[in-house]
């Protein structure tokens, strides 16, 4: 593990901790007994074939979706049973594999929406918003943190895709999160636009834990120090990634899915 | 700037409207006005918070009671009228809207439906209060302010009407800049994101559902003010669907775009109507088609396009 020594990395501080997670859909076991903790501050990568169920885990991590047995702990407190909204508020937020932004509404007023939640003044009918410094300094500043500074008053519908998936995260940020779930961050992104998606996540302070679900290994590995493999919907491994690159449960699991190329890449070349 | 221009310009051509036209006519503007208010609470559920309703007419015969029985029994002072008349409209929708705002779509729309309906009947059978089908009639001259005689020239209460329209207007421009407008307009764009992002987005529908009744009450005492009679009429489907067609011929979310809408409905129904041997009707169905095809964003999203021509493609992108 590669996290700086200045964290509190003892087993018990667990961002995260997944124990017997379940959901059926139907008959489909989607996601089938599931436990899993993600120490705080790691940067943790949930990887898999598709349909091995990463994104189901990662709505009922984030409670979009209501699990059917087992439970879900935010630093050590149960929320299974607590709503979506209730868990933001306790700073675990999600992405969304497809951008999910209030597109009429501007890039700045898309994060101001999310600060000032954050800053409780959502609920405030009286001073305009244009007004308040607080929330703007704070939207402003994670505006520039994704580089769209210039795009503050652009309509999030008129944002280009690369732009949209940045502004996807500095929603989530502007929630001030301390856990921060990323369903699928660079799908669709170019290559210049991961790199530099990249380098923001690395950016990003260790008060938040990070856990990304993601497609594109190159970015899953440079990134991720635990990596998590699913296999049709149960919990293969959980390790480093040269010792998941190593394993030979996850290569079958690749394997029986489809080529292992897009895991292991330099093999393919 | 340029907003700031034709805003003076409406407020001076409606200050001139008593001198330039006659009594009737100045009846019919106060009748826009009362509606424009209607419309911007239709606006607000529907244009800012995406919950397109039905159920405003319910709320405005609340406030236009109100305003009726507070004129007759309690004050003949407006803006006291005013006042009572939106706190009723707003514990009438505070009791209703619980079932509503779990609803989005056109279920939401039918459940308001619903709603305007069980108003329109109660209004017609609550004899002891409304007096029924006979409708309440009596109502005194409303006082415009404390030591001011009773309004009775159709000018005057025009002003009335007016200044009360100016100051919920403006109460409504700044609601839609502030947080809490945000966050209606963010519970309209995505309410997923809402959620995750840390809200109760029910709350928060109910909250514009209550505070739509609020003004759509304003309304209804505004209403019975300017009519000086209040029948279940006022409050029937009728309205309720006019209301909501204001808001697209002016353009779903914009608030001077109702209030243009409310302009044209009213115009339409009673003005030229009236010449057309009854057939007003028929010319606003012809005219909600013609916007429609002609201004799918109504009348202020035609004129956003007309002055930034790229801007309807850049959102569409």
């Amino acid at each position: 593990m590669t996290a700086p020594a200045t964290r509190d990395l003892s087993p018990s501080a667990a961002a995260i901790e997944l124990d017997g997670l379940t959901r059926h859909f139907g008959s489909l076991r989607a996601v089938d007994g599931v436990s899993l903790a993600v120490q705080q501050g790691s940067r943790h990568a949930v990887i898999g074939p598709n349909g091995a169920g990463k994104s189901t885990l990662f709505a009922m991590i984030a409670g979009t979706l209501p699990a059917t047995a087992g439970r879900v702990a935010l630093h050590g407190e149960d929320v299974t049973a607590m709503p979506e909204h209730r868990r933001a508020m306790q700073g675990l937020v999600r992405t969304f594999q497809h951008s999910s932004l209030f597109l009429r509404c501007t890039a700045l007023e898309n994060v101001a929406l999310a600060v000032q939640r954050q800053q409780g003044t959502q609920w405030s009918m009286v001073r305009p918003l244009r007004r308040r410094r607080a929330v703007l300094e704070r939207s402003h500043e994670l505006l520039e943190g994704i580089g769209l500074a210039d795009r503050s008053e652009a309509l999030a519908g008129a944002l280009s895709h690369g732009e949209r998936r940045q502004l996807e995260v500095a929603v989530a940020l502007g929630t001030d999160p301390s856990v921060l779930l990323l369903d699928e961050p660079a799908a669709g992104m170019s290559a210049a636009e991961t790199a530099r998606f990249k380098q923001m996540v690395l950016e990003l302070p260790r008060e938040i834990t990070v856990m990304l679900v993601e497609h594109d290994l190159d970015l899953v590995f440079g990134l991720a120090e635990q990596v998590t493999v699913m296999h049709l919907g149960q919990h293969l491994l959980t390790g480093t990634p040269s010792e998941v690159r190593a394993s030979e449960d996850v290569q079958q699991a690749y394997l029986g899915a489809e080529d292992t190329s897009d895991l292991f890449p330099q093999e393919a070349r | 700037m340029r907003r700031q221009v034709g805003y003076a310009l409406a407020l001076a051509a409606l200050l001139a409207v008593p001198w330039v036209i006659g009594p009737y006519a100045v009846a019919t503007v106060s009748r826009i006005l009362v509606f424009a208010v209607l419309a911007m609470s239709v606006n607000l559920l529907t244009g800012i918070t995406g919950l397109p309703t039905l159920g405003q007419s319910a709320y405005f015969g609340v406030g236009a009671y109100t305003g009726a029985l507070t004129a007759i029994h309690l004050t003949d002072l407006g803006p006291a009228q005013v006042v009572i008349a939106a706190l009723a409209g707003a514990v009438a929708a505070a009791l209703t809207g619980p079932v509503a705002v779990r609803a989005r779509g056109v279920p939401f729309l039918m459940i308001t439906l619903a709603i305007g309906e069980i108003a329109y009947s109660a209004a017609g059978r609550l004899d002891t209060i409304t007096r029924g089908t006979d409708g309440l009639s009596g109502i005194p001259p409303v006082v415009a302010a404390p030591g001011l005689a009773p309004t009775v020239n159709e000018g005057l209460v025009y002003y009335y009407v007016l200044a009360v329209f100016l100051v919920l207007f403006a109460v409504i421009a700044l609601l839609l800049r502030s947080p809490l407008g945000l966050t209606l307009r963010g519970l309209r764009d995505n309410e997923a994101r809402l959620t995750a992002v840390g809200y109760h987005t029910t709350r928060y529908a109910l909250a514009a559902y209550v505070i739509a009744g609020a003004i759509a009450g304003a309304a209804g005492s505004l209403w019975a003010s300017a009519q000086r009679f209040v029948a279940p009429g006022d409050l029937g489907f009728e309205v309720a669907a006019l209301a909501l067609l204001a808001v697209i011929i002016g353009g779903v979310g914009s608030m001077w775009g109702a209030c243009l809408g409310a302009a044209v409905v009213i115009l339409t129904r009673d003005y030229i109507g009236g010449n057309l041997s009854g057939h007003g009707p028929l010319l606003l169905g012809v005219l909600f088609v013609l916007a429609v095809y002609l201004l799918p964003r109504g009348i202020s999203g035609g004129v956003r396009q007309w002055r930034r021509p790229g801007a309807k493609r850049e959102v569409a992108a």
